[in-house]
């Protein structure tokens, strides 16, 4: 490790801190539906968005139908992005004459970015044309984001109100966020990104001859647009198979930061919305403080891994050590102008949160650097998390934890003033069960018949770690891969979309009930005896409780994969191809 | 419950328009009037127009008289089996990683070979990490400042410059961190042989 990738690190997490208030200030009023800077030229838009959908922006949702709704605007999301994918052979904006997709590869592609996943079974450039990018895509990675957003909102507002029957509107929160948040920071974002060399165009695949005379083709397309709101919405489906890797994707360390800061700022953000919506904003700090020290143990971690070379290629003189001339490092699998200190904290960022770019493969990391993203997604992502995502996913860690403290005390569990009694405290279970249920059923299942075994491409505990991992990330809808899976078979994008679906809408259903049962209660003014939750202590006991169920749940699983790793790479072992 | 349909289908519809049309429509226009130039690729061409490359993406050299890139792991469909793949080094219309993990014997084997390559040409010095790792696009167009000059004897006496010259260029074409800070110390390996061909 060098000071100047610390002096970086702590560059990132110094401006994190930084926006967060501003900008939860800012979401703030957009969903509680006032005044902002954008309404003159927005607000019109929205008024005429709800005309054509017939939407009433004062009428409130109970849980149910929330839910409903949510599913609903799912369900017809998949339908057509599914027929956009099998039929774009005869669809316009389609210079390289790309085929129908495939239905196994289609299911698992629309099921993956309407779960805001955003998993790719597939190669982007010789796979999808410009026209399924854009209005199939690009669509998806801002409106499952916002759904994600919208989940959240209606979980802060259990909290924030007091005997209430419903919990805001879902209409309402997903155009809001779209328009207001999402729309108008990609602009900005996607303009920045061309000028730092991002293409942005709608031409066929450029033909080069090179300086030895070889040819070359060169992928181009709409590349600009897509990647903002892909990092931005935490989504992470590349357009071009490297994803952020790519040159085109992430031209240079820049790009790099602006890209890092995508990813945390909505999640940073909505901690400080639920501060200000509970009229405490310590509140939203004490949730802010708990991530942030996770997030630094996981950098920390990866970055020392990431640090060394691969003691396999010692023996060859080669020098992976750090130097004036070199950052040295692990370098397989990464890019120079990132080198292991931006690669690992970029592992690190996109797996706090369930965005899933990689600006490095996390399958050639070092046994304890892979760990880290793959720790990360099976913690929940609730480390900034997922646009939405993260926070109802650190609100569920909350409630426990208060159920644990009241265990200890003998009183019944509150939060943010907010009596938690036996339903919610059930759901909240329910939803944290549901995604070791998947990760871990379908790991097993994948482990034992031949077709799961067929698509690894690492032998021993890697082996094990990649299908983990796919899995991981499919139920955590992170995205992201030890990429060596070939997961473009029958069961694997089977399987695999079965995970997206259990972990997006089999963990957000019971956390819905929750809201909708916290709505109703009365909010309890804070006693002597009442545990306060804006503390350093409350910090302690939710970071504890986080790695505590983690690690009761993945430990077995972490040991079988990327702990036997470590101790078989230092003692030299090294394992043959399948 | 049925009254949630309405929205949902036109809600698609709606947002299909604004952000799968006007968004990514209006930004290529945008783009193509402010940065013609970055939104078509930053590239780069000869003087009668044909394109040499881009100066964003690596390209496969082998010629002792240019520098090297690193190992690329893309692939291509191999032309006798549309089902297989076979190696294409800087293939950017298939950008992708080797995905090899750390205790992979094919790793192992690999960097044996390229290192024993590379030793036979400079046997002086220790061989950088990035010359024998592929990188994670498999079309990285930059190398280490210790790369570069690990290259330097092979490339002088191909060319009968003195290493010095060569030397000079290297630090010439050497990008430091954005305002010092931002990411590594890096050699465009396309833009440095293009300055090497032109110099004297």
């Amino acid at each position: 490790m060098t000071i100047h990738g610390w002096v970086q690190i702590a560059l990132f997490g110094a401006i994190v801190i930084l926006i967060a208030r501003p900008f939860g200030g800012y979401m703030t009023r957009v969903f509680n539906g006032e005044r902002t800077f954008l309404s003159p030229i927005l607000r019109p838009v929205e008024r005429a968005v709800y005309w054509c959908c017939g939407v009433d922006e004062k009428e409130e949702q109970h849980w149910l139908t929330y839910a409903v709704a949510m599913l609903l605007f799912s369900i017809i999301g998949f339908l057509t992005l599914y027929a956009l994918q099998r039929l774009q052979s005869y669809l316009p904006f389609n210079p390289q004459g790309q085929s129908g997709v495939e239905e196994s590869l289609a299911f698992n592609t629309s099921v993956s970015f309407v779960t805001n996943t955003n998993w790719q079974s597939y190669v982007p450039e010789t796979t999808m044309g410009y026209l399924v990018q854009m209005t199939g895509l690009t669509v998806h990675n801002f409106v499952s984001a916002a759904t994600g957003v919208a989940l959240a909102l209606a979980l802060i507002r259990g909290f924030a109100r007091r005997e209430a029957k419903g919990i805001g509107n879902f209409w309402v929160d997903l155009t809001r966020t779209t328009l207001y948040v999402l729309l108008p920071l990609s602009v900005v974002i996607a303009l920045f990104y061309v000028w730092q060399g991002m293409p942005q165009n709608i031409g066929p695949y450029v033909d080069a001859t090179t300086l030895e005379g070889a040819k070359q083709t060169i992928a181009q397309g709409p590349i600009a647009s897509q990647e903002a709101i892909k990092i931005l919405g935490t989504n992470g489906g590349g357009f071009l198979n490297a994803n952020s890797a790519h040159p085109y994707e992430n031209p240079n360390a820049l790009t790099n930061l602006v890209q890092l800061l995508s990813i945390f700022s909505i999640g940073a953000a909505l901690t400080n919305v639920l501060g200000r919506m509970v009229h405490d904003e310590r509140q939203g700090w004490a949730i802010f403080a708990a991530m942030g020290i996770l997030f630094l143990a996981g950098v920390t971690t990866a970055y020392w891994s990431e640090s060394h070379g691969n003691p396999a290629m010692a023996a060859y003189d080669v020098d992976s050590a750090p130097s004036e001339l070199q950052a040295g490092g692990n370098m397989e699998g990464k890019e120079v102008r990132f080198g292991p200190a931006l690669s690992a904290l970029y592992a690190t960022v996109t797996t706090d949160t369930s965005c899933g770019a990689v600006n490095s493969m996390h399958d050639s990391f070092l046994p304890v650097g892979g760990m880290v993203p793959l720790v990360n997604i099976q913690l929940g992502e609730v480390i900034f998390g997922g646009v939405g995502s993260g926070l109802y996913g650190m609100l569920a860690f909350a409630i426990v934890a208060m159920f644990v403290a009241g265990l200890m005390v003998g009183r019944t569990p509150e939060y943010l003033g907010k009596k938690l009694e036996s339903k919610e405290v059930k759901m909240t279970i329910l939803a944290l069960l549901s995604l070791p249920l998947s990760i871990l059923g379908w790991t097993a299942l994948a482990t034992v018949v031949p077709a799961g075994l067929a698509g690894i491409a690492n032998t021993g505990p890697h082996g094990f770690s990649e299908i983990l991992y796919g899995y991981s990330s499919t139920t955590g809808n992170n995205g992201s891969a030890f990429a060596g899976l070939s997961a473009n078979t029958l069961f694997y994008n089977t399987t695999l979309g079965g995970a997206m679906l259990m972990g997006r809408f089999i963990f957000v259903i019971p956390l819905l009930a929750v809201a909708g049962s916290l709505a109703q209660k009365k909010l309890l003014a804070p006693s002597a005896g009442t545990f306060p939750t804006n503390r350093p202590l409350f910090v302690g006991l939710l970071v504890g409780v986080v790695l505590i169920i983690g690690g009761l749940t993945y430990f077995p699983a972490i040991s079988l994969g990327p702990a036997v790793e470590q101790v078989a790479m230092n003692q030299g072992k090294l394992y043959p191809g399948p | 419950m049925l009254r949630q349909i309405r929205p949902a289908i036109v809600m698609i519809i709606v947002m299909t328009v604004i952000t799968g049309l006007i968004y990514p429509l209006g930004m290529t226009g945008l783009a193509q009037l402010i940065f013609p130039d970055q939104a078509n690729g930053s590239l780069l061409k000869r003087e009668d127009g044909s394109v040499i490359g881009s100066s964003l993406i690596g390209q496969n050299f082998t010629d002792d008289k240019y520098f090297q890139g690193r190992p690329s792991a893309t692939t291509d469909t191999d032309p006798n089996d549309a089902t297989k793949t076979v190696p294409a080094p800087y293939n950017a219309a298939n950008s992708g990683g080797s995905n090899l993990g750390p205790t992979s014997q094919a790793l192992a084997d690999r960097v044996k070979d390229d290192a024993e390559k590379l030793k036979a040409e400079n046997p002086s010095a220790p061989i950088p990490v990035d010359l024998v790792t592929t990188s994670a696009s498999g079309l990285d167009p930059d190398i280490t400042p210790a790369a570069a000059d690990f290259q330097v004897p092979r490339v002088a006496k191909a060319r009968n410059l003195p290493q010095e010259k060569v030397r000079t260029l290297v630090a010439e074409m050497t990008q430091d961190r954005f305002l010092g800070i931002l990411g590594e110390k890096r050699v465009n390996v396309l833009k440095l042989n293009l300055a090497l061909d032109q110099l004297r």
